[in-house]
């Protein structure tokens, strides 16, 4: 066989748009799982850590703290933030039983990426009616 | 030396241990947060004296050290993934990891400072 003749060397068809391929769900879990991470370690992680230490300073600075919760920008952020933290530690088990060999096959991965993401919606659900 | 019999794979062979770690701290990640969770649910809500009394106990500092220190490792690990897969060239990943490491490491003494100042 030449090398012309060797099927690697054929033209193949190179389809890499992301937006108009259909992502099965497990992918979709996948990149929100990384989505989530970036979000809690860019802004989740030193808004914690202001958080904790002003609202330990004094009864101001807990009054403070609680303040953002009152306005709909505070509200929203503190929405998004808690969905992520919660969608990441979800995704998160997923992962860890995929490890344990729980799961593995396709159906079961399927059924529970589709979990994670509903029960994620369903907490972030509960905090959105405790805000507002 | 005879040619062929080194056979060690490439890399920096620290993949199981970034593998295994990202796991270790998941779980301490998780299990403070059901104890946190489950310590504001089980008193409906903490108001200011009972968030100080609860950071005054040294368990609970310790505790929450840990998880802080899981957490920011946890980070790395993560950071350090979404970095090589996206940050190119070489120089430009490396930058951004060492501003990574740089933030982790003062939110180590930002998490200390807040639990005993």
């Amino acid at each position: 066989m030449t090398t012309a003749e060797r099927p690697v060397d054929k033209p193949r068809p190179v389809y890499l748009d992301l937006f108009a391929i259909r992502q099965p769900l497990p992918a979709i879990v996948s990149i929100l799982h990384r989505i989530s991470g970036a979000l809690l370690f860019l802004v989740g992680i030193p808004l914690l850590l202001w958080y904790v230490q002003r609202s330990l300073a004094s009864p101001e600075g807990f009054q403070a703290v609680m303040a953002p919760f009152a306005t709909p920008f505070g509200k929203l952020v503190l929405l998004v933030l808690a969905w992520a933290y919660v969608f990441h530690l979800l995704a998160g088990l997923r992962h860890l039983g995929l490890d344990l060999r729980i799961g593995i096959r396709l159906q079961p991965a399927r059924s529970s990426a589709a979990v994670v993401l509903v029960l994620s919606i369903l907490v972030a659900l509960v905090v959105a009616v405790r805000l507002w | 030396m005879v040619a062929g019999v080194d056979k060690r794979p490439v890399g920096a062979h620290y993949g199981l241990r970034d593998w295994l770690s990202q796991r270790i701290t998941a779980i301490v990640i998780t299990l403070y947060t059901a104890l946190f969770l489950g310590i504001v649910l089980w008193n409906g809500g903490l108001d200011y004296a009972a968030w100080k009394a609860l950071f005054a106990g040294n368990a609970f500092r310790v505790a929450t050290f840990l998880f802080m220190a899981s957490l920011l490792w946890h980070c790395w690990v993560g950071v350090r993934n979404i970095l090589m897969d996206y940050a190119k060239p070489a120089s430009v990943r490396l930058a951004l990891e060492i501003v990574v490491i740089a933030t982790l490491v003062a939110y180590v003494g930002w998490t200390i400072q807040v639990l005993w100042a």
